[in-house]
């Protein structure tokens, strides 16, 4: 599974089904590009042209797509940025690693790993019915206003806590999709020569069922990047924040667009990997079954 | 001397189907059974249960004289004293071949990388695969990942072995060299139980040969016996049916 670029040419392209240097199938798919490139291009031209010329444009403009607003916005708006980043960072990463516990003791199997396996379900359960929104306010301003000794206080804390909590409980379900979705005779192979429950899912499934999942786990990369921003409720100064901050300032919204850009900087480029990853994923599987 | 393997009034039912009807079996040591009858006869499930990956409903599994199937017994000691092949290889395809073939000696009898890759390597050789040791899986032959799966089970020294119908899966041409493997084995006195649908070679092979019909033993004895004098009216049939077909 590891190094089979040699495969790879069976996936596409014209090595397997024509001829090496098939020069027809190359023309046509130049000509397909330019065909693709020019309609866009049409495309973009009208639909501009529409929106600037429409009667709203003008105030449209004022209020979102000010330029002199954006260049006095967009630093605070970068420093909460940078703060949303440095969350998502953190929060994921425990995600990770405490979804993949959760979804581990979901999977034991026998009578009696019950009540590991029903507290795991109860969790799930219970933390995907509640709003993210919601648990972060019950975390954020509920724990710290119970002033118990050694408890952090920190809003920040909390917030990203409850982000955890709640992105673990839909991670650790992909994770469990990815266990089950490998053989069961896996399963029953790796029992076979000893390896305990345990064991058999530390070297035998969970490796393959990771493979199986990555893309749905880079889904929820996106769906976190965006949701750190959801802290600000707790009044924690990122992105949006700031923006917001701004706005009530000036009543002009060009620092909500400034943090719109700077989220799609970072969520289209991991959307656009994502499908790139899926797909040659998904070529490679075919070439395997050939 | 204890009987290495003892099957006594083994029952199976899956729901309300019963797939093993009152069993019982002795192997003795570096015996060789054959177990034969056709598909869903209950083969594959008996040799689940001597694994202990499948539980049985009543009766009792003694290996070397003492009851696997008591309560408190710890499925994971038994299964390192015997090894099983399933016909579809179930290589690990994420791993290459050593490390399929190391992993149990590795971690569950904490047996040193570097030794268990020697012994490792040492088996690749003895049954002419020493080129493929970092290969995956995937890019194995059939009948080479089926030897890899033999030799994966070999790597944790049991002293018996179980065959799940391990060459029903390839392709014809590869059929002999897995057999050739399984010969080997019984040259080196391996204890072997061998459910398959190849008939010329349990009649080869086998030092006991078992026909089975719907869950039952129905006959059993020396494979001569068996293949040119069955006693009993199915088992004549079924074998009718294989030597039709040129299977024998």
């Amino acid at each position: 599974m590891s190094d089979r670029s040699s495969l790879d040419e069976f996936g596409g392209g014209p090595g397997l089904f024509g001829p090496p240097h098939a020069p027809r199938g190359r023309e046509e798919g130049t000509r397909a590009a330019l065909i693709a490139f020019v309609s866009t291009i049409i495309f973009l031209v009208v639909a501009l042209w529409a929106i600037l010329s429409s009667d709203a444009w003008p105030a449209v403009q004022r209020q979102f797509f000010n330029w002199d607003h954006f260049v006095e916005v967009f630093p605070d708006v970068l420093g909460g940025f940078w703060l949303d980043v440095k969350m998502f960072l953190f929060a994921e990463i425990v995600i990770l690693a405490f979804s993949l516990l959760i979804a581990m003791i979901r999977s034991l199997r026998g009578p009696a790993f019950f009540p590991l396996r029903a507290l795991a379900i109860i969790f799930i359960d219970l933390i995907r019915g509640i709003p993210v929104i919601l648990l972060i306010l019950l975390l954020g301003f509920g724990v710290p206003a119970l002033q118990l000794p050694g408890v952090p206080k920190s809003a920040l804390f909390w917030g990203l806590t409850a982000l955890i909590i709640s992105y673990s409980a839909y991670t650790a379900e992909v994770y469990r999709a990815g266990i089950e979705s490998v053989h069961e005779s896996q399963r029953m192979s790796a029992r076979s020569l000893g390896l305990t429950q345990g064991q058999a899912l530390r070297y035998v499934l969970v490796p393959q069922a990771i493979r199986n999942v990555i893309p749905a786990l880079l889904n929820g990369f996106v769906s976190l990047q965006k949701d750190v921003a959801l802290v600000l409720i707790l009044g924690i100064r990122e992105a949006v924040r700031e923006a917001d901050i701004y706005a009530a300032k000036t009543f002009n919204y060009t620092g909500y667009i400034a943090a719109a850009l700077l989220f799609l900087a970072v969520s289209v480029p991991v959307a656009r990997f994502t499908d790139w990853y899926t797909e040659r994923d998904r070529r490679k599987k075919q070439s395997v079954g050939t | 001397m204890k009987p290495k393997l003892e099957l006594r009034g083994v029952w199976k039912a899956f729901d309300d189907k019963e797939v093993l009807r009152e069993v019982d079996l002795v192997v003795d040591h570096h015996e060789v059974v054959c177990l034969i009858g056709s598909s869903g006869s209950g083969k594959s499930t008996m040799l689940k249960c001597i694994n202990l990956l499948v539980s049985i409903d009543d009766g009792t599994i003694l290996l070397d004289g003492a009851d696997i199937t008591a309560p408190g017994v710890n499925p994971n000691q038994v299964r390192e004293e015997m090894g099983i092949v399933f016909q579809a290889f179930n290589l690990f395809p994420h791993m290459n071949v050593i490390d399929n073939i190391t992993l149990s000696p590795r971690k569950v009898h904490g047996v040193a990388r570097a030794e268990a890759e020697e012994k490792g390597k040492d088996l690749l050789e003895r049954f002419g695969l020493s080129d493929k040791v970092v290969e995956y899986p995937d890019r194995l032959s059939g009948g080479e990942q089926q030897r890899v799966a033999v030799i994966r089970a070999l790597a944790t020294e049991p002293d018996l072995m179980l065959f799940d119908e391990v060459t029903s899966a390839l392709d014809p041409e590869l059929v002999a060299e897995v057999l050739d493997v399984i010969r080997g084995l019984k040259d080196d006195g391996m204890t072997m139980v061998i459910a398959t649908h190849e008939m010329g070679f349990a009649r080869d092979v086998a030092d006991q040969v078992c026909f089975l019909d719907q869950g039952r033993i129905l006959e059993h004895g020396q494979p001569r016996q068996i293949f040119s004098t069955p006693q009993e009216a199915r088992t004549q049939q079924f074998l009718q049916r294989i030597i039709d077909a040129g299977r024998l």
